[in-house]
């Protein structure tokens, strides 16, 4: 198993990762041993075997759907990088 | 002062009843611990001193109105307990960095529910611990904000990802802190510091506060010098919470730790598949030596078998990136957090992700956003969730016969620090024996059993079934009133 320099460059960009060329090189070697070691998980048969997505043995606890207070606007954006009248400022979406 | 002697939370909470001390002669003493030992340690990212003195204030003047009244509904059972908190679950108004460049400014607007829990109960908190970055890692070497030492060895990793709280403990900087455990986090760093540290099972306490890794493997757990304190923490983090739905509506029972010490008629699975090759033969002395002082107090001892142990690193290593490339695309530069200077949006999210995340956090996203990707997703994400069936019923069988499963915490003792360099895979190693109770989302409790040549801690886990901790606790309870070594303290705790 071993990943291109291309296909390293296309999960970065799923990821919206921005990696530098000494990176790049570095995952794609990395990742390449990782998943050569995952690769054993293909020994075994599976074909009558269900996936496990939770461990728990019975359903998530709902609660009643009923509105409470959330953050303020203020506490909301206290963490913000950039925010301006109440809204979260960003750099242009479209071109 | 006499507490030092013993500077447990039972020890500690008894001279507090008593009024032989205050919360904020125990906190200052806490904080002058940690100013004189921090420079070798860097056990915490953010001390929260001035936070510390003020609750152990409030906590002093609840003891006072108590003893004044002569009578009434006793205090809480924890309050002035001084504790640390692993930087990865929020506590509102106090930094929380996860270990990460990309938080290093944010300051969560609340607080988790196991953290509150603990604070109802009375606690004092003194810090935020340091932690790899968003818990991923073995060493506490993946930080951004420096690696941790080891209190028996400063040359040597405390183990991770939880390793500021377990070095804060070990050295005595404090008497319990709160970790978490995605793949062994609490566990491992438990037992290269010589502490007890819980795994609770998945959905035992409430996941609300702490910042997502794993999600599905997730557990938020304590840490400290005795099983009897773990226990008493546990009892008050335990129960479901109406913000986190996986935590589950199941009963938490009185944990009543047997003073008769014995194990008579408790059944002890011993899995062959944890005594392989590879493993250091020091730890495997000491955990088979463990294993016959439990027969000694009455256990029965059962070879037993994982037959799919030898998957569950593989399918860690894709379900947990997998999970963890989804909860890290919050991180964005828009609403919280680094943002990076960019023309538009995208190269925003692009540079903030780049420059914020550190190595090993990026390798893993790029690891699960690939296990994910269209055209690989049934090969490696799909195959992994079929297998951790099969490591599910490993645990269910082997639990049909026996009470509890025996094994080794990890195969080593503590690494030294840089040992395995930029070699992800020796890394992911150490995680080899913890890694499937998470899989299974089945309770882990590790605590110390003996020490290699070096002087270094050994530790040994117990594993049970589902909502199955309070038969690990009296088992491992038992064992510490037979033998000593969670008694045994690292030179510098001395100091």
């Amino acid at each position: 198993m071993s990943l291109t320099r291309e296909e390293v460059e296309h999960i970065a960009e799923l990821a919206r990762l921005e990696l530098s060329a000494e990176e790049k090189d570095r995952y794609r070697q990395q990742l390449s041993a990782i998943l050569e070691y995952a690769a054993r998980l293909q020994e075994l048969d599976t074909s009558q075997i269900p996936p496990t997505s939770t461990v728990l043995a019975q359903r998530a606890a709902l609660r009643p759907d009923i509105p409470e207070p959330g953050l303020t606007i203020e506490e909301a954006l206290r963490n913000a990088p950039a925010a301006e009248q109440d809204q979260f400022r960003v750099p242009p979406v479209l071109e | 002062m006499l507490f030092w002697e013993e500077f447990t939370v039972t020890a500690i909470m008894a001279a507090l009843r008593r009024g032989e001390v205050s919360s904020r002669e125990i906190t200052q003493a806490a904080l002058e611990r940690m100013a004189r030992l921090e420079p070798q340690l860097h056990a915490f990212i953010t001390p929260t001193p001035e936070l510390a003195l003020a609750q152990a204030d409030a906590a002093d003047r609840r003891w006072q109105e108590w003893r004044r009244a002569g009578t009434g509904e006793a205090p809480p059972a924890l309050l002035g307990l001084p504790i640390a908190v692993k930087d990865v679950l929020t506590l509102a108004g106090v930094r929380c960095t996860c270990g990460s460049r990309i938080l290093d400014n944010f300051i969560p607007p609340y607080t988790a529910t196991a953290v509150q829990r603990l604070l109802d109960a009375g606690v004092v908190v003194v810090g935020k611990t340091n932690t790899d970055e968003f818990a991923m890692g073995s060493s506490t070497e993946n930080s951004a904000y420096g690696p941790t030492a080891n209190p028996w060895d400063l040359n040597r990793v405390p183990g991770g990802s939880s390793g500021g709280s377990a070095a804060a403990v070990a050295a005595r900087l404090v008497p319990a802190a709160l970790g978490s455990d995605t793949g062994g986090s609490v566990r491992q760093p438990a037992s290269f510091c010589g502490i007890t540290g819980l795994k609770p099972t998945y959905g035992r306490v409430s996941r609300y506060g702490l910042v997502a890794y794993g999600s599905s493997l997730d557990a938020v757990g304590p840490l400290a010098q005795t099983v009897e304190d773990v226990a008493l923490l546990f009892a008050h983090l335990a129960g479901h919470d109406p913000r986190d739905s996986t935590s589950m509506p199941v009963p938490v029972p009185e944990i009543n730790l047997r003073h008769d010490s014995s194990l008579q008629g408790v059944r002890v699975g011993v899995p062959e598949e944890y005594f392989v090759a590879g493993i250091n033969p020091a730890v495997e002395g000491a955990v088979k030596a463990a294993i016959r002082v439990m027969e000694g107090l009455g256990a029965e001892i059962c070879p037993v078998s994982l037959p799919h142990t030898e998957y569950a690193l593989p399918v860690y290593y894709l379900i947990a990136p997998a999970e963890a490339s989804a909860n890290l695309a919050r991180y964005d530069g828009i609403r919280f957090g680094r943002r990076e200077p960019a023309e538009t949006m995208w190269e925003v999210f692009y540079r903030s992700r780049g420059a914020g995340f550190g190595q090993e956090v990026k390798r893993r996203i790029m690891l699960g956003t690939y296990a994910l990707s269209a055209g690989y997703y049934d090969a490696y994400y799909g195959q992994a969730q079929k297998v951790r069936t099969l490591i599910r019923r490993d645990f269910q069988q082997v639990f049909e016969k026996v009470d509890m499963i025996a094994a080794p915490v990890a195969p080593s003792t503590a690494f030294r620090l840089g040992e395995h360099g930029d070699d992800p895979l020796a890394m992911y190693l150490e995680d080899v024996f913890t890694l499937p109770a998470n899989l299974a989302g089945v309770p882990g409790l590790a605590f110390p059993c003996g020490f290699d040549a070096n002087g270094l801690p050994v530790g040994m886990q117990l594993m049970g079934p589902h909502f199955g901790e309070a038969a690990l606790l009296r088992a491992a309870y038992a064992y510490q009133q037979a033998t000593d070594w969670h008694r045994r303290k690292p030179p510098l705790a001395e100091l």
